[in-house]
Order: structure tokens, then sequence, then C-alpha cells
């Protein structure tokens, strides 16, 4: 296996506005809804190049996802781009009732995921996303892994008929992907294979669990890595197989461990093939101010601490 | 005002009594159910499908159809029944109303009802919803025009405010909000639970054109929506001044109705007082 890293680290935020102005230029139907943030979005790169496609609502993120689906109930493919927290938790409800429930095509794309925000602090690092979103009938979860990945996702979001919720980081994460790679909504990709345990990551977590597997392969375990970038629908037979081959899985996520990644593919292996598990994320606590790296760090979300998971649960697993 | 003849206003006229006898039949049956709003909005709503709106029952997916929003979900009788007598679907389907496997549900289900143009129940989204449809309307440089029923409690809401502002930043000429002020919302009268007025000069305040009229006088209707067609430049609000529970007489203003189905000694007085009115017109 070759060792992970050194990779490029990219803005996901950069792709994701390149993608969507390409996608522009494919699809007339394509329009774009903001609020207040499409700069920081890059959104606001296929405003200047459709303006008579794009709507910045202000900061009136209810109105902005209820204008979404007017725009996709006339036919539109609406995009609507905006930090986590308010594109999930601030309209949670108007998202269940004008988009899911009417499963409308209304794609929610939404930077700022995690801890990795930064200094903003607690407010604006948007932790419970995931299970809020996977909560919610008829809807699509994506959480890319990388630049790449993001692009691939609104492609993706497009082509799919019906709501999709995309969460991904402000911070420059690694490259692990190349454009030029498949991306199928529901299906997990393995990014390292291995038959002793299984690390199942999403998000910048990806990268850190090809670290730690890395750091597992000196001690001579083989850890299988598994990007779930589908976070729903989960691609069950990819993970079934995988704890089936090697008994034992870790998650790890930038996201509350209560309803996260983690929490869906114990619920789904408990039904198919219970193995020993551990989860690394956030232990059901608020974040705070500091430095990407620093946030993961005190928090627990690094390639060390999968690692020491992925210890504990061999040993519950047992040699 | 239009120049409307008194055959096309006692038409209309009828109408509104068979629709509101459909209300309190639907109501009744399911011992469930929002009468009062219903019965506020009946004008408003039999002007629309039965003058006003360019639908093709027999298409409802028409691309180029005028959109009617109802906002204020809970008031879905009337729209059923609306859409029922106008042809979507079968009248007799109007007494599965909020029963196990029905097309019509408690709230208004985008989908699956045919006709039903948007998802209600938790209140003040419509409007947004509307902007959408309007804002669609002007990318396609279509002439499809938007019309969006909101109740007066959902002038509680921020979202109403919201949506009120972007009507109005993008000059959506092509969409126009009707509210249906009958004063009262659930748990009392509107300026109790949450003061509105002076709430034409509010909407005004948001750069809407905006017009006051009798909610249940067609003539005034009609023609606040021949002058909401004619307004160029911005939105039009109509503040339709109405009553609660219109039409039965021991229903009027009355709170309680707001989400009350009638006993039965009730639904046969209803019903007479209704037969009544029918013979007059």
């Amino acid at each position: 296996m070759t060792a992970a890293g050194p990779w490029k680290m990219e803005s996901q935020r950069a792709y994701f506005g390149r993608a969507l102005v390409e996608l522009g230029k494919r699809e007339p139907d394509v329009v774009v809804v903001g609020a207040d943030t499409s700069e920081s979005l890059r959104s606001l790169e296929f405003g200047k190049a459709f303006p008579d496609r794009f709507f910045n609502l202000g900061i009136a993120e209810p109105n902005m996802i209820s204008v979404a689906a007017g725009l996709a109930a006339a036919g539109k493919i609406a995009f609507a781009a905006t930090y986590s927290v308010f594109g999930s938790a601030h309209t949670y409800n108007i998202i269940r009732q004008n988009v899911a429930y009417p499963k409308l095509n209304v794609k929610i794309f939404s930077s700022h995921a995690g801890l990795s925000v930064g200094p903003d602090g607690a407010t604006h690092q948007m932790n419970e996303d995931i299970g809020l979103m996977r909560g919610l009938p008829r809807m699509t979860v994506l959480v890319p892994a990388d630049g790449p990945q993001t692009a691939k996702c609104v492609d993706a979001a497009a082509a799919q008929q019906g709501p999709v919720y995309c969460r991904f980081s402000r911070a420059n994460v690694p490259t692990l992907t190349s454009l030029d790679d498949p991306f199928t909504i529901g299906k997990a990709y393995v990014m390292r294979d291995g038959s002793d345990i299984a690390l199942v990551g999403c998000g910048l977590m990806v990268a850190r669990c090809l670290q730690a597997a890395d750091a597992l392969a000196r001690n001579g375990i083989e850890a299988r890595v598994i990007n779930l970038a589908s976070a729903k629908p989960i691609d069950v037979p990819t993970i079934a197989k995988a704890a089936r081959e090697t008994g034992a899985v870790v998650t790890a996520e930038e996201h509350t461990v209560v309803h996260g990644i983690g929490a869906a593919v114990a619920s789904l292996l408990a039904e198919d093939h219970p193995v020993p598990m551990a989860f690394v994320g956030v232990q059901d606590v608020f974040g705070e101010s500091g430095e990407a790296d620093e946030l993961l760090e005190k928090y627990g979300l690094t390639a060390e601490k999968i690692e020491e998971a992925a210890h504990r649960v061999l040993k519950l697993r047992g040699a | 005002m239009g120049d409307y003849s008194d055959e096309l206003i006692r038409n209309l006229r009828r109408k509104a009594v068979l629709l509101r006898k459909h209300i309190i039949r639907m109501t009744h049956n399911v011992q469930s159910g929002h009468p009062g709003g219903s019965m506020s909005s009946t004008e408003i709503v039999t002007a629309l499908y039965f003058h006003v709106l360019r639908v093709d029952p027999k298409n409802p997916g028409w691309a180029n159809r005028d959109r009617f929003v109802m906002s204020k979900g809970h008031a879905c009788p009337v729209w059923y029944a609306a859409l029922a007598e106008r042809g979507f679907f079968p009248v007799d389907e109007l007494l599965t109303f909020r029963k196990i496997n029905s097309r019509l549900q408690g709230h208004p289900e985008l989908g699956t009802t045919p006709g039903v143009e948007n998802p209600a129940g938790a209140e003040g989204q419509g409007l947004s919803f509307s902007v959408g449809l309007a804002l669609a309307a002007r990318v396609d440089h279509e002439p499809w025009h938007v019309y969006c029923l909101m109740g007066d409690g959902e002038q509680d809401v921020g979202q109403t405010w919201e949506a009120a502002m972007a009507a109005a930043k993008y000059g959506l000429d092509n969409l126009t909000a009707i509210i249906d002020r009958n004063g009262i919302q659930q748990e009392g009268r509107t300026e109790d639970i949450m003061p509105l007025e002076p709430l034409a000069e509010k909407w005004e305040a948001f750069n809407w054109h905006v017009l006051t009229i009798d909610g249940h006088d067609f003539r005034q209707v009609l023609a606040a929506f021949e002058e909401a067609q004619r307004t160029k430049g911005r939105p039009t609000a109509i503040i339709a001044r109405t009553v609660k529970g219109k039409g039965i007489s021991f229903m009027e203003n009355k709170i309680k109705y707001h989400g009350a189905a009638t006993t039965q000694e009730e639904f046969r007085q209803a019903l007479a007082e209704l037969d009544a009115l029918e013979a007059t017109i």
C-alpha cells in the first residue's frame, strides 16, 4: 500500500463554484439562490456567469429554501448554497415541509460544516447536520471527502431527481480523488484495501483514516479504508462486506457521534452483521474558537485517535 | 371597478354556496379540520377557480398555467372543494378528506392531489414558495401569474416578511398575495394575540401595491385581481376583509370554529342555512 500523503491541500468551495458554472453552461434549468454568503461559498461565480439565474435573498434562509422549492416546483434545478448551520438546523422545518415532503428538486450545498470552521466558534460549527438531514424521508445526504469529490457531488445532485443535502468544509482539505474518478450517489468507495479492520470515514476524516491505516500497517494491521461520501443512502453491501471480512469497524466523522454516520453504520450492521465498533467524532459537545487543526486535535478527530480506536476494537473482537 | 354581469356574479355566488356545503360536509364527516378559515376564503377561492385562473383540470401540470398557492394550508377544505367542482378530481372523493389512504390530506401535499400546487401546514412558507414560482416564470419569460392566499395569522411569521422583501426586490408584478383578514387565529383575535395593524401600511412600506377590499363581495374581489394584473413593476397585496365562518350564522366570527367541526344538530342547521341562501340567489 502506498503511504498516506503528502497531499495537495485544496478548497472544496473553489471546486463547488467551478462545478456550478460548468453545470450552468450545460443545463439551462439550473438556478442558484444564496443568502449573503455567496461570495464565500463561491456560488457567486455562477451569479456572475448567469446573472438572470442567480438570486441573493439576503440573510433570510427560511425564505431562501422556500424560494428554491418554488423554483423547483416550476421545473428548475434549484441549488441553495450557504453555511451549514443555516442550510440545515436553522431551516429544518422549511426543508422538511417545502423540500423533502414534496420531493422537490432542491440541492442544498452547505460549506462550513464541522469544527474546522475554526475561529468563528461553536455557533458556526455545525456538527449535527448529517443526522438532521438523514432523518428526513426522501432526502439524500452527501459528504464529499475533498475538492474533486465536491465537484462530482454537484453533477450527481443535479442528475438525480429530488432533494439533496451536501456538506463540506471551510478549511482546505487534502485532495484524495480526481475529477476522473467515478462518483455515484449511494456508493461507498474503498480507498485502501485491508482485511484486519475497516475504517469508515467521511469528509476530511477520510484522509485521517488513511493516515491511521498507515500507522496500523506499521504494526502489521491491514486496515480497509472506506469513504462514505454518500451518508444516505448508505452503500449497505460495501459496509456489510467490510464488516464480514474484517470483523471490526471504526467510524470517523467531523460530526456528533450521537446521530452521524457512525450511528448509521452501527444500526445497519446491528441488523446485518454485528461487529465490535468504535466511533471517532464530536462527543456530544459544542466546539469553540481556535484554528481548525487545533480544534480537530482537541476534540479527538485525529489519525492517532482513529488508530487508538482501532486497537480497542481489535481487542474487543479478539485476535 | 370592472363591469361584471349580474349573471357572472350570480353564478359565482351559487358556486360559493356549493363550496361552503362541501366544507361543512367534509369537516363534519371526519369531525376535524378547519371550517372557519375555509369559509372566510370561499369567495376569494371561488373567484380564482371559476373566473380568474388559467388552469386546465384535464392537464393539471400544464406548464403555462397560473399558479394558486394556498399558504394557509389548514383552509384546504375550500381548496379541495374548488378543485373537485372545477373537475380536477371526482366530487365524491371530497368525503375521503383526512381519512386513511386518501389523496386529500389534512394539510396540502404536493404531488398527490391533482391541482394542489404547494405543500402547506406550518404557517408562513407559502409566500416564499410563490416568490420562487414567480421568479421561475420570469427566468423563462412566461406570462403566467402566481396567486398566494395567506391567513392573517401568518402575518405573525417572520418568513412572510422575508418573502415580502424578496418579492419587492425583484419587482414581481406576476405575483399577487391575498391576505384573508378575518381577524381570528387559533387562540383568539389577531389584535390580541399579536397586533397586526396598521397592516396595509406595513405592506406599503415593504414596497407592495396594496388594495383593501371586502373579501366576500365578488365585484370587489374580481376588480382587485384585475388591478393586480394591471399593476406593473411591483407585486400586489390584496387585504381582503372577511368574516371567519362566513355564511353560517352560528359560526361567524367565532374563534371556536377555527378548528372545530359541527355537531349533528349544527350540521343540519348549517346545511339548511346554505339551502335558504341558495334559494335567494
